[in-house]
């Protein structure tokens, strides 16, 4: 199952890429002109972005480096750990919708320390698979039309971040542990 | 709730920082923080460029409509309020199957171009619609099949089994996709008693040239 996954994985993007613009020269699309004309508005999207993005990272590297970030998972740790949660991939919680690089750098080192196939390993690398980058993806996105009042999804998005959490964490101990 | 955390996180970031006596590390990190802000957005510009350009020949070739047409009815139940066979639909499917397949750098410029689209549908620019916010669900849960990073980083340190991960992966990731889906569905059904559908001034934002139907406020409802 995995193999034939990966290997739809590594054949869908050249088949895209192949398949629509020869797709769309049957249809007598002009495909060259077409795709200079979308590939037009990337740069003006990207550009856009960056406001938004500048804003929500200064405050989440100021955040960390501060010593916050840490002060704060030092407190959440010992709160779960009775429940038979390895005490190291608790930090994981709160940093996984925060930054995507910072949770990333946190899992590579648990796996380095602990061994990709301890349960340490396996749950934190569940966790770090399993959501996104929760601010990060509402930054761009909304960044990239303009959208300032998000509404309640930030709301929905930490609450899956959370309820993503707990799952991996239960998978991983119901199968591994 | 975003200014709240984003003041929050500087104020409580602040307050840490001067009594860690770690004043140097905050405005270090505020211009580091600033600087990869501007690193990830030019990152983007390749992929966005790129993608943008495919995505252009696959809507002027009607691929779009088409995929909308035959897998809409499949996502249509969430996004209720987007007018069947709208283009919307099928970047929002793309965006779906990208993330699915574990292909991050082409669901991020799919998921902006459905943003957009979905803009088109939206009568107050700056207030994200019912739609947009299930969209951004779909994409902070991310549903995966292939934690493909996660498995290079696991064979990278020698593991017997890298691909592991794959199932328990998928078990917390559709666990936390089904549950932004019940969150976004009850918020929705909350923000709509709390403050009824404007009428129709909607109805004139739709692109006629797109082909869209027109809204009606009947279309508003969860």
């Amino acid at each position: 199952m995995y193999q034939l996954i990966s290997l739809i994985s590594a054949w869908a993007i050249p088949v895209m890429i192949t398949f629509i613009p020869l797709y769309a020269f049957t249809r007598k699309v002009p495909v060259y002109e077409s795709f200079v004309e979308g590939a037009k508005d990337g740069f003006g999207t990207a550009i856009a972005i960056i406001p938004h993005l500048v804003g929500m990272l200064v405050a989440i590297s100021v955040f960390r480096a501060s010593g916050a970030l840490d002060y704060l998972m030092g407190f959440i740790a010992p709160a779960l750990q009775g429940l038979g949660v390895p005490a190291e991939v608790l930090p994981l919680g709160l940093l996984r919708p925060l930054t995507g690089t910072g949770s990333l750098a946190y899992t590579t080192d648990l796996i380095r320390v602990h061994g990709p196939d301890s349960l340490i390993g396996m749950i934190a690398s569940t966790i770090q698979g399993s959501t996104d980058t929760t601010l990060y993806v509402l930054t761009v996105y909304f960044g990239a039309v303009g959208i300032r009042n998000g509404r309640y999804a930030l709301k929905v998005g930490l609450f899956s971040d959370v309820v993503g959490f707990v799952a991996a964490i239960a998978v991983c101990l119901l199968v591994f542990g | 709730m975003i200014n709240g955390i984003w003041l929050s996180m500087i104020v409580i970031g602040f307050l840490f920082a001067a009594v860690n006596g770690r004043m140097d590390e905050f405005t270090a990190a505020v211009f580091d923080g600033a600087k990869s802000g501007v690193t990830v957005s030019f990152g983007l510009i390749s992929v966005l460029v790129f993608w943008l350009g495919i995505m252009r020949i696959a809507e002027d070739a009607g691929l779009l409509k088409k995929i909308a047409k035959v897998l809409g009815p499949v996502v249509s139940f969430l996004f209720p309020d987007v007018p069947k066979g709208h283009p919307a639909i099928g970047y929002i499917l793309s965006n779906m199957s990208a993330n699915l397949l574990g292909l991050g750098n082409a669901a991020t410029p799919m998921g902006i171009k459905a943003m957009q689209e979905l803009q088109t549908l939206n009568p107050d620019k700056e207030t994200a619609t019912p739609a947009m916010c299930t969209l951004l669900a779909l994409n902070t849960a991310s549903i995966t099949l292939i934690p493909a990073t996660l498995i290079a980083i696991r064979l990278n340190y020698g593991s017997a089994d890298p691909a592991g991960i794959v199932g328990t992966t998928l078990a917390a990731t559709a666990v936390a996709t089904l549950a932004a889906i019940a969150a976004d569905r009850l918020f929705r059904r909350l923000s709509l008693l709390r403050k009824p559908p404007k009428p129709p001034a909607a109805s004139r934002t739709v692109e006629a040239s797109r082909g869209g139907k027109p809204l009606n406020s009947s279309s508003l409802k969860g």
